[in-house]
């Protein structure tokens, strides 16, 4: 076996492990600690693809702020009543959700395992001369710096947004 | 030989196991995670096609999916804080005020 491809299997076997210890998780801290080494193995399978750039933002902004945003409202939003409802039993209700969520899985999966993939060699257009992070930010200012703006602009409303909603009425 | 199929096929499990997780968990926090799992996923299949055409418009886009969903995150604990402050309740089940 060649050795990315190696290197990815073993990846996508500790991120698919991470994320159901994630789903299954009873204590909320867990699952989200278990999501931060989801993305931090997604992150290294961003290396293997040849976006270095992407796998520091991933770091940067998934497990370094989102994650840090989940686990303060986890600790702030520990509700003791929380704790009692989750003894009830929902057995059929599981099942449901396991059926529709395997059918989705298999119909995409059918549309992936009877289209053969294309698959090329990392070329030049993924590191220019400064390496992979001069290749993203050329096209990013150069073709997409409108989008990039109004990106710009839905963070600020996002935060505005949130500090409007999270903020007690006084 | 490492094709996009292989990234495609990783980022359908870590995709189904997102939804597995908004549909069988009934914790708020847990489902806006499952969420984070899911455009993590989308993201892959970006950076998958960005290196096998290579072309690399597909990981400027995965930036902006990232931005998109700091901005999700954020609106969303938002929320929950408020549900918090005004119904002390974050069961899904339980916030069916606008269900009819």
């Amino acid at each position: 076996m060649e050795p990315q491809l190696l290197a990815f299997v073993l990846l996508a076997l500790v991120a698919l492990f991470s994320a159901v210890m994630m789903v299954t998780r009873r204590n909320l801290v867990h699952s989200a600690l278990y999501l931060v080494v989801t993305f931090l193995a997604v992150a290294a399978i961003y290396v293997v693809l040849h976006a270095e750039f992407l796998a520091v933002v991933q770091v940067l902004v998934y497990a370094g702020g989102i994650m840090v945003l989940f686990l303060f409202v986890i600790l702030l939003v520990d509700l003791p009543r929380e704790m009692a409802a989750r003894k009830r039993s929902r057995k059929g209700h599981v099942a449901t959700a396991l059926i529709l969520s395997a059918l989705v899985v298999g119909l995409l999966g059918y549309e992936l395992a009877t289209t053969r993939g294309t698959s090329g060699p990392p070329g030049s257009p993924l590191s220019a001369e400064g390496g992979n992070l001069e290749a993203v930010a050329l096209t990013l200012f150069r073709y997409y710096l409108l989008p990039f703006e109004v990106v710009s602009l839905l963070l600020l409303v996002a935060m505005v947004g949130a500090i409007l909603l999270a903020r007690p009425k006084t | 030989m490492l094709t996009p199929t292989h990234v495609m096929l990783f980022s359908l499990a870590l995709f189904g196991i997102g939804i597995v997780g908004v549909l069988t968990r009934r914790n708020a926090i847990l489902v806006l995670m499952c969420i984070e799992l899911m455009f993590n996923a989308a993201n892959l299949n970006f950076v998958a096609f960005a290196w096998s055409f290579p072309e690399i418009s597909g990981q400027v886009f995965a930036v902006f999916t990232i931005c998109i969903a700091a901005g999700e995150a954020a609106v969303g604990l938002a929320i929950l804080i408020a549900l918090v402050r005004n119904r002390e309740n974050i069961n899904i089940d339980e916030i069916h005020l606008l269900k009819w």
